[in-house]
């Protein structure tokens, strides 16, 4: 990703205005050092003349230390070169054992942001209009078709189940309004052997593969056919049929577990790659930090997707951090990466179609950013009004909504129409009532599903535990939920 | 096992006698064995595992030339880069990375460079390795994890050489927690370890990685988990212990002898899920209990074992459970011989525990 540029000054002005693009500006001018002023090459990044002093190299001492003595067996030559180097030479390349480096006796820093803002991709206007001179990657009728209907029928489907709670028939739900873009195009874009580990706001992942919607309220109601047997909260769904790791409300942890799945992808020479999706939040997670790094020097074929929907539950990334986005931090690991408009559907499908080809043909881990907003609140235990005005909620969910921009541009397609439409969502929401119907009568798992699946085996302690507890349950009935079988 | 005094510390005494009273079934007597150290045990376990499943692979901090402390030699050389790696310094990412490899049907074996920083992989561990099986209904596991870290006092470890974490992993359902006394039990129990379907983090007394000797053999063997060892039999009193504790035990054993209390001494080797069995079988038949590990004594590993015997044994019993452990401090540099449970503390309550 070049951030080089020769008039950066001509590209700054040329940009959209958006918010900090102003701090921005006037960051330019203080941009790397005080020969910045005089030099249009302003955003060549010199690094630090600040050169590490290495005393003993031949006694190394490692942060942790170590019990037995340890030579460090590389040869460092750089302190023979340093101590031959000529005075006031400038730009002299250097050889230490972490690669090349420039030299220059100007003491400069490295701006805390990048001189040339970091674009965001998009081929849709916000009308749904194809942008004049944008590339992509073509995206037939029937995949186009498909792809809507997935984002209408997640858009539904989060509709009824967010109900569905607040009538008390569940116990809690997360939608993912605002985000079926993210979901449905990046799922699109992937193939089914491309192993997934979400977060908790991808269902849109799962449809696209095929989950069905009875297969989400069986989770939702936690009964007898939840693949998870009723052991964790709704919207917690998994599939190893589908290639989708089953979620966990821990955040970030799944990042460094892709990275390993991916490694293992490359090792059995496998045409597939691991995906991994997370918020902005999740990226200040020492997680994503492990994983960004564990990915690049392991070489693995795995996609980042950040959801940088600007907000933690009530956090918003200003309080997150102070990085331009995410994206920019890819660099830092050695990882390639790119900013997308995620609320484009087909700017989404595009961008993680390139970085499926790149990840698996080139062994390398790419970050794509998505940039979007979170509609909803962030699960039905959130009033998001408490700290965001109502009307910004709004505005975004009417003008800025993925699906209609979608929409708009399959139908100037002609590949969809208002009957179409309604016809969609009616027969959409007639087959959710039912499941939903079907999963809130179904019989809940036996208790006896309490003890398997600790282990491969049930050990004995566990034994003992359920003799013991079944004998509770026979002396005080009462005390437990009807509708578990015991 | 005889123990060289080679830093003229801690001697201790050979286990080698009491194999003979070992309840364990394996294949141990088959084929030839050599005299070698803990180490070279364990990268024996490491040359066999990987040499036996194409899917196996070794990673963590400094694995490649060798291992700072010499358990994965010539592992690189061997089976290649691919397979015996370098990872960046990060215990979270070490963890992790093993977790989504496992969780694709691979052998992974994490090295933690010490079990003092074990912790920044806790989450992992706790959260994800244990839980994943269950939280998937069965879909997912990553029962091919194996994560090792050398562990206990060494004579000048202080804070961060020394420590025992074994209770903090004992009190999580889905994972199995093992440690060996001695290099033929280290390679079998290890082997087992990385070939059981369930994450288990395999914890290696480093203080016996040169100074404990012992014929192991030389081809692929395992030794059960979860089934304690009962390596002294005896009728007066019931000692539980594992790791490199056992060899102290055992010289408070020989010496309690010279007084006439008979000591039975059980290696628990796998701390969870623990042998409860076995340990309750010799209380019956002994009516005391001591149990004695170098962690600190409060919320020890002790502790469970010593509520458990007294729930089911308690009419049984002569004496209370005594447990002879490390005092509640940090691990000292200076103050190691007066923080560890010694042979001496341990003799003086199987005396009291005896004589109550």
């Amino acid at each position: 990703m070049a951030f080089f540029s020769k008039n950066s000054r001509t590209i700054i002005n040329n940009l959209k205005s958006k918010a900090g693009l102003s701090r921005l500006m006037k960051q330019s001018r203080n941009c790397c050092s005080m020969s910045c002023l005089n030099n249009t090459n302003c955003c060549r990044f010199i690094p630090l003349t600040t050169i590490p002093q290495l005393r003993n190299p031949d006694s190394y001492s490692h942060k942790k230390g170590f019990l037995f003595c340890f030579q460090r067996f590389q040869s460092t030559t750089s302190e023979q070169q340093f101590a031959s180097l000529p005075n006031g030479e400038h730009n002299q390349e250097l050889d230490f054992p972490g690669g090349k480096v420039v030299l220059s006796p100007e003491m400069q820093f490295l701006s805390e942001s990048p001189c040339v803002y970091n674009h965001c991709y998009r081929v849709l206007d916000d009308n749904g209009q194809l942008i004049s001179n944008s590339n992509f990657v073509q995206v037939s009728e029937e995949i186009a078709v498909k792809m809507y209907s997935n984002m209408a029928t997640l858009q539904i489907l989060d509709t009824i189940f967010y109900e569905a709670q607040r009538q008390g028939r569940i116990s809690f739900y997360v939608t993912t309004i605002g985000e079926e873009a993210i979901n449905i195009a990046s799922a699109a874009a992937l193939k089914s052997d491309d192993i997934v580990f979400p977060q908790y706001r991808e269902p849109g992942v799962l449809l696209w593969r095929g989950f069905t919607l009875q297969e989400f309220a069986n989770q939702c109601f936690g009964n007898k056919a939840d693949y998870g047997k009723g052991r964790q909260m709704p919207v917690h769904y998994g599939s190893n049929k589908l290639n989708y790791f089953t979620v966990a409300s821990t955040i970030a942890t799944q990042i460094p577990h892709a990275v390993g799945a991916a490694y293992s992808l490359k090792m059995d020479k496998k045409d597939a790659c691991a995906v991994t999706y997370f918020g902005d939040g999740g990226t200040s997670e020492g997680d994503f930090h492990a994983a960004l790094n564990f990915a690049a020097v392991t070489e693995s074929p795995v996609i980042f997707i950040c959801r940088n929907n600007g907000w933690a539950i009530s956090t918003p990334t200003s309080d997150q951090f102070r990085s331009e986005g995410i994206a920019v931090r890819g660099q830092a690991y050695g990882v390639r990466s790119i900013r997308v408009d995620g609320n484009d559907a087909l700017a989404m499908y595009s961008a993680v179609h390139a970085a499926r080809e790149m990840a698996i043909n080139e062994h390398r881990p790419i970050l794509v950013e998505a940039v979007t907003y979170r509609v909803g609140h962030h699960s039905t235990s959130d009033d998001s009004t408490k700290y965001r005005p109502a009307d910004e909620i709004e505005w975004w969910k009417m003008a800025r909504d993925p699906v209609t921009r979608f929409r708009k541009w399959i139908e100037a397609n002609g590949w969809w129409g208002s009957e179409t439409e309604s016809q969609l969502r009616s027969s959409i929401r007639n087959q959710l009532l039912q499941a939903i119907q079907i999963a809130e009568r179904a019989e809940k798992p036996p208790v006896n599903d309490l003890f398997t699946d600790v282990y491969d085996n049930i050990p004995s302690n566990l034994h003992e535990q359920e003799k013991w507890l079944r004998g509770t349950i026979n002396r005080h009935p009462k005390d437990y939920p009807a509708d578990v079988p015991v | 096992m005889a123990l060289r005094n080679i830093m003229g510390k801690r001697v201790g005494i050979g286990l080698m006698g009491s194999r003979a009273l070992s309840t364990a079934t394996c294949d141990v007597e088959s084929g030839s064995a050599k005299s070698i150290n803990l180490y070279s045990a364990i990268n024996q376990a490491l040359h066999v595992a990987l040499e036996t499943d194409p899917r196996a692979f070794v990673f963590g901090e400094d694995v490649s030339f060798g291992g700072v402390f010499r358990c994965t030699t010539g592992l690189a050389d061997r089976f290649g880069k691919a397979r015996v790696f370098n990872t960046p310094l990060c215990e979270q990412g070490i963890v992790g990375f093993g977790i989504g490899l496992a969780a694709m049907g691979n052998r992974a074996i994490a090295e933690i460079q010490f079990a003092d920083y074990i912790y920044p992989a806790f989450d992992q561990i706790v959260n994800e390795a244990a839980k994943f099986r269950y939280r998937s209904g069965n879909q997912f596991n990553c029962g091919g994890l194996t994560i090792r870290a050398p562990y206990g006092a060494v004579g000048h470890g202080g804070h961060y050489h020394s420590q025992s974490p074994e209770a903090f992993f004992c009190h999580v359902p889905g994972i199995k927690v093992v440690i060996p006394r001695s290099p033929r039990q280290a390679k079998g129990l290890l082997l087992s370890c990385i070939r059981d379907p369930n994450p288990v983090v395999f914890f290696e007394p480093k203080w016996l990685y040169r100074l404990a000797v012992e014929e192991v053999p030389e081809h692929d063997y395992m030794l059960p988990l979860s089934e304690a060892e009962v390596i002294r039999q005896g009728s007066d009193i019931t000692l539980v212990g594992w790791g490199a504790q056992l060899s102290i035990m055992e010289q408070a054993c020989i010496e309690a002898e010279k007084d006439g209390i008979s000591c039975e001494l059980i290696d628990l080797k796998t701390l969870i899920p623990w042998d409860k069995e076995t340990v309750e079988a010799s209380v019956r038949k002994t009516g005391r209990v001591l149990i004695s590990h170098e962690a600190p004594v409060t919320g020890g590993f002790g502790a469970e074992i010593s509520a458990s015997i007294v729930e089911c044994c308690f009419l049984r019993l002569e004496a209370p459970v005594a447990r002879v452990c490390g005092l509640d401090t940090p691990f000292p540099l200076v103050f190691e011989p007066f923080y560890m449970p010694t042979k001496n503390k341990i003799l003086d309550a199987i005396k009291a525990t005896v004589n109550y």
